[in-house]
């Protein structure tokens, strides 16, 4: 039988402005002067309620501009992007601990390390260039371990694969740590040197046993043991994770729980020794780097910081409030008691991206004004008052980005964006003109050059020098030298005041997820993402896969036996807030009671509906890991044979 | 590991074969049944991978055993070494003695090449074909050189079982050749390997002198004890008094040039690989003597089997190895159970193992199986087989003894190479010098076949002529050429009788000892028909990595076509013949391809073949 053709939706490019004046009416193609004008209109009669969705996909320098039309034109903080739906939970753990939200390591450092230890990732098909690199690593000689639910493409690369419970991580890692400590692994030099709370961390994990992590893990003891034993025993060690740690209603405490194992064991500040998130989008942590969250200013800093904020203010010409703004997930929650009414949505789908999709899209619909600024009419744009065609972030826009390893790149103008689409930095230059602030930036390098008069970590990057050193990590304070690789090198430094702070243990508690599973609702669903597609799916489905099938429910051959399914065979699943049908797919490396699927096709099945919006309280994130669902074989006359589904 | 299975599953005999290689499946992942357990903890990693280089000894288990290898059973080796299918499928289908399709549980392999074919193979393969239809259970395949020339035609039946069995017929009646594919187990027994020697048999006057074939034919093969009653282990003996220093010492004053074609000096060799810092050093035997019209390192196995793993053992200990493979070609079924008999019977007397001889030294010895491919021969392509990939060579530099085996510092010997390492240490260097000439030293083997008498291997100090040995074979009436080197090397004149066999004299006479290959024939063989046969050899065993010998072997096969038909224009095609042969020499990443227009071109330039 011939594959389903699983190639989900595609989209065409904007390539003009569209407008209406009801949500009622369809768009109508309108000139740039009237939807501006609109955009101005709208924006300035919710003025005290605005916020703006910056975008993880589009350059630094668009970044710095849409939170700076945000501080300055709108007088708000209001400002975040997607990073809250995968990683603030890294930022604000590694911020906690170190002061800085980025991964302590780079790529390279991968290639030379003895132990790699991949927690919740399964890199291989989510983060497939990172893992050349650890493929890499491993042809060089290291050991890599995998802490997942599933047997991934990448646990299938390990020494060792653990597969956990969901929503057990800090079960485990305390009985790694202290198996570490019964062991005598400790590496008692950067504890006593770099590190406070220990004592307090010794009695936290006491009672984490191996036997007791087994029961609630589900890992053998053996299992637990190998990996603490190889991780502290190892001169050096990387620390990766990506969404199976930051994705849960506890996501920061996740965080925390594994930066614990860096600190005991002093895994972080060195060569080859540090701690990785693996962020999920081209510019992730250059959105952050930006400004384009509500609590830190461009270059990571503190707004509350009296000192940054007359800084800021000088250069801006403008008051800033001392106060933090709302996050993504507070604006949602804003939007529903009506003190939110417009949102500036730029390259963002949060109708589709957000958990619990149903009521993110109750809430946009709910908002006086919503323009939206994407190169696609995606879910969201279909929700607006304005749409305004933009460039693509690459291959049609001058800037920069920064990956992972805080690498700061030049992406450069290949070819003519399409129609009529302009690029992002000059269309918040005209909306911020007409609502009375004339911005002068002649192109992306001149913005560049504002952001690093003002960031000291990106000081020293010029265009010149990014070009010349093919990309240059953060921070760069000086424009002659190069910083080392690695961050928090400051921690093994024997003179205390060029030590700095030390970097406290994080006391959290194992706090299982929030939708629970019971006779109801008895399986556990997790999501993730598969290596053909990526995120919603808009700006990959356009491109065919040979090893796309598109969305189905992923079950263990043995539960699809108890429910008499069979692959291809449609099916309900419902979770505590929703219903959908998909086909099924009988996967092996997942094990009873354990489900599988991904957001990629929201189109055809919309995954979120059955996700919770269970929201970690530091960072925001949803627990779009856990959720706890029931299958459903539905009567035979209205299975849908899956070739009727192209 | 990326690894994407097919649906397929193993039959239970598939998986048994496999099983008995590599022990029971550990858990789900390796294809066992699912358990809790497995669904929570799964190992692997690097000690998993590792075993890739068990890829080709799974093949044979399982072809072996049902005769083909079915994609369930390719799947299930694959699961259990973690290899991806699709790669064990390009390693699988390398090999000419595999098969990817259904087939009989017998194959019968007639060997349609030089010797065989000026002794009537054709008609033995016609008759056998006649008589084993499509219900017989026979598959009947048409096989280059099967190493069995002394008796040609040569026919080798295989029947996939538990145990194979095997069965050679030579020479092959169409009757024999259907017997032993239809009876394997009831076929006469194969004459003693002496009978491929033609001077061990009797006690002519030459018997004494003989250095390398002294033992075959007189000590019993399967016995050690007979072996070191014989003088066996003095050499090793010797070589632990010595030192690996002082091995590799003797071994250079001797002189000894390798004999497997290459001619490079054994010494330097090994000193070369002695002295590379990286660990762990390796010693490769080649043994898969495949070039057409050799066969002595058969003889050498059949008849002296513990002299090689002596040897072998030596050599081991002179370049600082500490395991040894021996690389069997896949058609000599009772050379290899010789020599898995003399390994196992080394290993039970402690001269091979943890200590050998009690000096401390562990050296081991593991034999892995060629599957049919010439390609094979060539030092890095036998490498990556037996590292479980396709055998294609290597680029050069860097050199095996650099980065040979597992991309460690290996010594890659011959089998006749190594065996000189013997009365290099028994007779000490001085006294091997002194045989032959100045710069090729000590005694050489000669496989002799064709057109004479008696066929076999002999044994000749260097600088005999070819008219001495041809004299010594009973060389025929009408003699109208002889083949130097096999299909790699070249022609020369029956009035050229006088080329001392030395390196440098056939260097000097524009030809080449090869791999001491001397096929002779005489004027009832049809020679565009010959080269017809070379040219084919070659253009099925290139093993298409580089484009020169990949599209030149097949135009150098059509264009003698042409010729051999008279559809062309004779000169044009040799014009054409030319221009392709240099491009192959000049252009081809190895030997194979360097060569592969030698024969043809001296047919043209010194027989005047299509003149």
């Amino acid at each position: 039988m011939r594959k389903r053709d699983g190639n989900p939706k595609t989209y065409t490019r904007l390539t003009h402005p569209l407008v209406r004046d009801s949500r009622e009416e369809p768009f109508r193609r309108a000139s740039w002067d009237e939807a501006l004008d609109r955009v101005a209109r709208g924006l300035e009669r919710n003025r005290g309620a605005f916020g703006m969705f910056s975008c993880s996909r589009a350059t630094n320098e668009m970044n710095y501009v849409a939170q700076k039309f945000a501080r300055v034109v709108m007088g708000t903080h209001n400002v975040d992007s997607c990073n809250r739906t995968c990683h603030a939970p890294s930022v604000a753990g590694l911020a906690a601990a170190f002061g800085s939200g980025g991964g302590t390591s780079s790529y390279e450092e991968v290639e030379h390390t003895d132990v790699i230890v991949m927690w919740g990732s399964n890199a291989r098909f989510a983060h497939p260039i990172f893992f050349q690199h650890v493929l890499k690593g491993i042809r060089n000689g290291a050991r890599m371990y995998a802490v997942d639910p599933r047997r991934t493409a990448t646990a299938e690369w390990a020494e060792s694969w653990l597969g956990l419970n969901v929503g057990t991580d800090i079960a485990l890692a305390h009985a790694i740590g202290r198996e570490i400590i019964a062991a005598g692994l400790v590496n008692e030099t950067f504890v006593e040197r770099a590190t406070t709370g220990f004592e307090e961390y010794r009695a936290l994990v006491e009672p984490w046993t191996l036997s007791l992590a087994s029961k609630v893990t589900g890992v053998p003891a053996a299992a637990i043991r190998e990996l603490a034993h190889a991780y502290a025993r190892a001169e050096r060690a990387q620390l990766c994770w990506t969404l199976g740690v930051t994705e849960h209603h506890n996501g920061t405490d996740n965080v925390r729980a594994l930066i614990n194992l860096a600190l005991l064991t002093g895994h972080v500040g060195r060569y080859g020794s540090g701690l990785q998130p693996l962020r999920g989008q081209n510019n992730v942590q250059g959105g952050g780097d930006m400004g384009a969250i509500p609590n830190r200013l461009p270059g990571f800093q503190d707004i509350l910081d009296p000192q940054v904020r007359r800084k800021f203010s000088a250069a801006w010409g403008t008051d800033l409030a001392p106060h933090y703004g709302l996050n993504l997930t507070e604006m949602f929650e804003a939007m529903e008691d009506g003190t939110l009414r417009a949102v500036y949505c730029v390259g963002e789908n949060p109708a589709q991206s957000e958990a619990d999709t149903q009521q993110a899209v109750r809430r946009l619909k709910q908002l006086d004004f919503l323009v939206v600024q994407d190169i696609f009419l995606t879910r969201t744009a279909e929700l607006a008052d304005v749409v305004l065609p933009a460039t693509a972030s690459w291959a049609e826009t001058e800037g920069t980005t920064t990956n992972s390893e805080r690498r700061v790149q030049r992406v450069r103008r290949a070819v003519a964006p399409p129609g009529e689409a302009r690029d992002d930095i000059d269309i918040l230059c005209d909306v911020a003109a007409r609502l009375g602030h004339r911005w002068e930036y002649p192109d992306a390098e001149a913005v560049w050059d504002e952001l690093r008069s003002l960031s000291p970590v990106h000081h020293g990057m010029t265009y010149a020098r990014l070009e010349e050193h093919q990309g240059i990590q953060w921070p760069c304070p000086s424009t002659d030298r190069l910083e080392p690789s690695y961050l928090h090198g400051r921690l093994w430094e024997p003179d205390p005041a060029r030590r700095g702070r030390p970097a406290p243990f994080g006391i959290v508690q194992h706090d299982p997820p929030v939708d629970m599973t019971d006779e109801n609702y008895p399986i556990r669903l997790t999501t993730g993402r598969r290596l053909d597609s990526y995120n919603t799916g808009v700006q990959s489905g356009g491109f065919a896969s040979p090893l796309r099938r598109g969305e189905y429910i992923e079950l263990s051959p043995e539960d699809a036996e108890h429910y008499g399914v069979v692959t291809g065979e449609q099916v309900q699943v419902t979770s505590r807030r929703g219903s959908v049908t998909a086909p099924v797919w009988v996967d092996p490396a997942l094990r009873p009671g354990l489900a599988f699927m991904t957001f990629h096709f929201p189109d055809e099945v919309d995954t979120n509906q059955l996700t919770i919006e269970a929201n970690c309280p530091i960072a925001g994130t949803a627990e779009f890991k856990a959720s706890a669902i029931r299958i459903e074989k539905l009567p035979v006359a209205t299975e849908v044979p899956p070739l009727t589904r192209l | 590991m990326d690894l994407h299975f097919g649906d397929s599953k193993p039959t239970d005999d598939e998986r048994a074969a496999v099983d008995a290689l590599l022990g029971p499946p550990q858990s789900a992942w390796e294809g066992a049944d699912r358990s809790d357990q497995d669904l929570r903890w799964a190992r692997g990693g690097r000690a998993v991978r590792e075993r890739r280089d068990l890829l080709l000894p799974g093949l044979h288990a399982i072809n072996d055993r049902v005769g083909w290898i079915s994609p369930g059973a390719l799947d299930y080796l694959c699961r259990r070494l973690t290899v991806p299918p699709a790669e064990a499928y390009g390693v699988a289908t390398f090999y000419s003695l595999f098969s990817l399709r259904p087939r009989p549980a017998t194959v019968l392999h007639v060997c349609t090449d030089l010797a065989c074919q000026a002794a009537g193979a054709e008609q033995v393969c016609a008759q056998a074909e006649s008589r084993l239809g499509p219900g017989s259970g026979v598959r009947i395949e048409r096989s280059p050189c099967l190493g069995l020339c002394e008796r040609a035609p040569a026919a080798l039946a295989i029947r996939a079982g538990d145990p194979v069995r095997t069965a050679v017929a030579a020479p092959a009646s169409a009757a024999s050749a259907v017997s032993a594919a239809t009876l394997p187990d009831a076929a006469p027994q194969e004459p003693p390997a002496a009978a491929a020697a033609p001077q061990t048999s009797g006690s002519g006057p030459g018997r004494d002198r003989l250095l390398l074939l002294g033992r075959v034919g007189v000590a019993d093969p399967e016995s050690l004890d007979d072996y070191r009653a014989h003088g066996g282990y003095t050499a090793l003996r010797r070589a632990f008094a010595l030192g690996p220093a002082g091995v590799i010492r003797e071994v250079t004053e001797s002189g000894l040039l390798g004999r497997g074609g290459a001619a490079f000096p054994t010494g330097r060799k090994w000193q070369a690989t002695a002295a590379q810092p990286e660990q762990p050093h390796y010693l490769v035997c080649n043994a898969d003597e495949s070039e057409p019209g050799t066969f002595k390192d058969r003889v050498l196995m059949e008849g002296d089997p513990f002299a090689l793993v002596e040897a072998m053992t030596i050599a081991g200990y002179a370049i600082g190895a500490h395991r040894g493979f021996l690389y069997l070609r896949g058609e000599y079924p009772r050379a290899l159970r010789r020599m898995e008999h003399a390994v196992a019977q080394a290993r039970a007397r402690g001269l091979l193992g943890e200590d050998v001889l009690g000096q401390g030294y562990a050296f081991d010895i593991e034999i892995r199986r060629g599957a049919g491919a010439y390609i094979c021969g060539e030092e890095t392509a036998l490498f990556n087989s037996l590292e479980g990939r396709r055998g294609e060579p290597r680029s050069k530099p860097p050199f095996p003894v650099e980065k040979g085996l597992f991309g460690k510092p290996t010594a890659a010997n011959n089998v006749e190479t190594l065996v000189n390492v013997l009365p290099v240490l028994t007779l000490g260097a001085q006294a091997y010098a002194a045989i032959g000439t100045g710069r090729s030293t000590g005694p050489k083997l000669y496989c002799v076949s064709g057109s004479v008498e008696r066929p076999g291997v002999y044994e000749l100090p260097f600088g005999a002529t070819l008219g001495e040995l041809l004299e010594l074979a009973g060389v025929r009436q009408g003699l109208r050429a002889v083949l130097l080197g096999g299909a790699a090397g070249s022609f020369v004149r029956p009035d050229e009788l006088d080329i001392p066999l030395t390196f440098e004299g056939t260097r000097g006479a524009g030809t080449t000892l090869g791999s001491g290959v001397v096929m002779a024939f005489d004027d009832r063989v049809p020679l565009p028909r010959l080269l017809l046969r070379i040219a084919r050899f070659f253009r099925e065993e290139s093993c298409g990595q580089c484009v020169p010998c990949r599209v030149g072997t097949v135009r150098q096969e059509e264009a003698l076509r042409r010729l051999a038909e008279r559809t062309g224009d004779a000169a044009d095609d040799i014009a054409l013949l030319r221009e392709v042969g240099r491009a192959m020499r000049d252009a081809s990443i190895c030997g194979l391809g360097q060569t592969a227009w030698n024969a043809v071109e001296s047919a043209i330039d010194r027989l005047g073949a299509y003149a």
